[in-house]
């Protein structure tokens, strides 16, 4: 058939239009706010280690923004953005993964690079962009990424990564690996063609990718209200014929089972799926915005009692699996440990002059030798004027 | 700058009814530099508002806007994320009319868009894209080095029959503070404007390159050096006999841009001024320009085409 819509298409014989509520989405919901589990809630696969694996992250994560977005107030760093209040999100569906599944993420999942083992000495090279920096020190602060662990490299513009995370998706299939790819990316981002094309290429070509949706609420200063009409992201998935589901995105449970099944779905049927995580940015969008122009403290304060973190803690205490003790101590031991590896980060140099022209092409071209050889016989003459180069040529 | 630049729109609403404004961010909020501040709660939430996160969508509804007599002035919120609408904007925008016959235009289009680097914007908030623009033709494009510039030629632009792609410069949005006149004034579209005098050598920029190029002639001044100083202020189309009238009197050029060097727009001008002053050429010309590379970020000062890199291109250009 060269125009199928549906098997089992039904006739009307009167005009009948369909509207943005003629499909009813439900929401996953595991944990409530008391960190006890819905009556009949499904539990995803989860034992103590697992749990203090993603616990650990949730503390370190919280502890890394509150640093760093002071050490930007200070003037320690240029930029930084926080993840406060979507670490369930990003924590939930990463840790339902295979290490060998490849993460591209927007910027805002800087959890997501630390689930998989990303160094605090990492983080903070990174962010310093000293010589140590695994991007030499060529992007601004948050752009991490890592081949070892799976994590493609940050680029600024929004929804590039989810088409790419379709040709990647697909080419763990050619592979004949049972891996996916996962793509992060918020409900701004979903408004830009890439969005359009990454997910009707997905389902069209049958990619193994799991297409997360972090519905945060606001793209900079832009509500959602201004952003779409639709029923949320999710409502697109049945359009482009993939698999979706709706969670909550501040319920580690609900997010780590949705993640676990889309990922067996993903591997099994060689498919897409969309995942649509109902979340909140508690924070402002970077250190460079200030949310009090859009909206208001009594719309944060609600979302504050959503709190993510906090809701996974209290199902752990009443696991047994942690203490309020145990809890204070992670805390105390992350302040220790980042304030330790920044005070060293931030003292090293940058990298030596000669990156600049590296990686441009698989080798610098003579070209670039020229010009990086003009540079420095300018900067030798001025040393002074340039201090990150100099004694680095 | 700013506040220049909001004047303009302002103006610009206000004084045609037809026009609106529009882009990611820039309704209450007042964009992310707060260029619209101000400006949906002056002229309501119909003729400025926000767009849903799409360039393509920006500008493929400021064509439509505009082939239906409508005045669409768009904001891309950082020149370096025009390019999901360069399909828009190349294939449409600046063929509109020339496929059509003139049945059809979309002269009624300005996309304004913050660029240029000095800013630790890494990669993505520093790049100067000029160059894949000039070279479409049936765009203008535009670039204003102050304030005052900035109003006038931005009126101009909104007001032109042509589409404008306004490229300002973002390090001098705060920094390039000065008294603008409050009344509507436009400055004209395709016009050089010499900024300084001077017989030893001609320096030519655009946008925030200017001060750079004019504080290297004050160091070339302290050697005796005398610099003419022209601001190009329109890329699309460009002043070639203001230029060429300057380097025939000099017999030097100096071109000084953001963007990388190879495929710059300083290499267009290069060529053009060889073919109009090839026997009044002493030396020469020459080119000070970002490097080819992606815009560093650690690396940015060495990156940019400074005062004092200008500087030696004078001395070399001068004792060639």
């Amino acid at each position: 058939m060269s125009n199928a819509t549906s098997d089992n298409e039904t006739i009307v014989h009167s005009v009948s239009f369909l509207d943005r509520d003629s499909i009813n989405i439900p929401i996953l919901k595991v944990l409530q706010a008391d960190g006890t589990v819905y009556d009949n809630a499904v539990l995803p696969a989860i034992d103590e280690a697992l749990a203090h694996r993603i616990y650990d992250t949730c503390v370190f994560t919280r502890v890394l923004d509150e640093r760093m977005l002071s050490a930007q107030r200070q003037g320690r760093i240029s930029f930084y953005m926080t993840c406060t209040g979507e670490e369930a999100s990003i924590i939930g569906s990463t840790a339902a993964l295979d290490d060998g599944d490849v993460i591209l993420a927007q910027y805002r999942e800087h959890a997501a690079i630390r689930y998989r083992g990303f160094t605090t000495e990492q983080f903070m090279n990174q962010l310093f962009s000293n010589e140590k920096d695994l991007g030499k020190g060529r992007q601004m602060p948050i752009h991490y990424g890592s081949a070892e662990l799976n994590y493609q490299t940050i680029s600024s513009p929004l929804a590039t990564q989810i088409p790419q995370a379709t040709g990647v998706g697909y080419s763990f299939k050619m592979q004949g690996k049972r891996n996916i790819a996962i793509c992060y990316f918020g409900e701004g981002a979903a408004s830009e063609g890439d969005f359009h094309a990454g997910l009707n290429m997905a389902a069209v070509l049958k990619s193994p990718t799991i297409f997360f949706c972090r519905n945060n609420g606001y793209a900079i200063s832009t509500p959602t209200s201004e952003q779409f009409c639709g029923n949320g992201i999710a409502s697109r998935g049945p359009g482009y014929g993939i698999h979706t589901i709706r969670v909550d995105g501040n319920d580690m449970l609900a997010v780590l089972a949705a993640t676990q099944q889309a990922r067996a779905y993903a591997v099994e049927n060689h498919s897409p799926v969309l995942i649509e995580a109902m979340t909140y940015r508690l924070g402002a969008h970077s250190s460079s915005d200030d949310p009090s122009g859009y909206r208001s403290k009594d719309e944060e304060a609600k979302w504050q009692q959503h709190d993510p973190v906090k809701r996974f803690k209290l199902w752990m205490f009443n696991k047994g699996w942690l203490t309020e003790k145990q809890d204070a101590e992670m805390y105390e031991n992350y302040r220790k440990e980042i304030l330790a590896e920044l005070k060293v980060a931030e003292k090293l140099p940058m990298s030596m002059l000669d990156t600049i022209i590296e990686d441009v092409y698989d080798t610098p071209t003579p070209r670039l030798k020229q010009q990086l050889t003009d540079l420095k016989k300018h900067l030798k003459k001025y040393p002074d004027s340039y201090p990150n180069s100099k004694g680095r040529l | 700058m700013l506040q220049a630049i909001n004047d303009a729109l302002s103006i610009a609403l206000e004084s045609d009814e037809n026009s609106i404004l529009f882009g990611e961010d820039v309704g209450h909020f007042g964009g992310v530099f707060r260029a619209t501040s101000g400006l949906q709660e002056k002229f309501g939430r119909d003729r400025c508002f926000n767009t849903p996160l799409t360039e393509q969508g920006i500008a493929g509804f400021a064509n439509g806007l505009a082939s239906n007599g409508m005045v669409a002035i768009a904001e891309i919120q950082f020149a370096d994320y025009i390019f999901p609408a360069i399909d828009q904007i190349v294939n449409e925008t600046a063929k509109f009319r020339y496929r059509s016959g003139n049945e059809f235009n979309v002269g009624g289009v300005t996309f304004r868009t913050p660029y240029g680097g000095g800013i630790a914007g890494g990669h993505y908030h520093s790049q100067s894209p000029e160059a894949y623009f000039t070279q479409t033709a049936g765009l203008k494009v535009v670039v204003p080095r102050n304030a005052y510039q900035a109003k006038g030629l931005l009126l101009a632009s909104i007001r032109d029959p042509n589409p404008v792609i306004f490229f300002e410069p973002k390090r001098l949005y705060r920094a390039n503070i000065a008294e603008v006149p409050d009344e509507d004034y436009e400055i004209e579209l395709g016009k050089a404007e010499v900024v300084r005098q001077g017989k030893d050598i001609t320096l030519l920029a655009w946008g925030a390159q200017v001060e750079i190029v004019e504080k290297a002639a004050d160091m070339a001044a302290k050697k005796g050096i005398s610099c003419e100083i022209i601001d190009l202020r329109t890329l699309a189309p460009w002043d070639v006999d203001t230029l060429a009238t300057s380097v025939k009197k000099t017999g030097r050029l100096l071109i000084n841009h953001e963007a990388p060097l190879t495929g710059g727009f300083a290499g267009e001008i290069a060529a053009t001024i060889q073919e109009e002053c090839f026997l009044y050429l002493e030396s020469p010309i020459a080119r000070v320009c970002g490097l080819d590379t992606p815009y560093p970020l650690i690396h940015e000062k060495e990156y940019m085409p400074d005062a004092l890199k200008t500087f030696e291109a004078i001395k070399a250009t001068v004792n060639f």
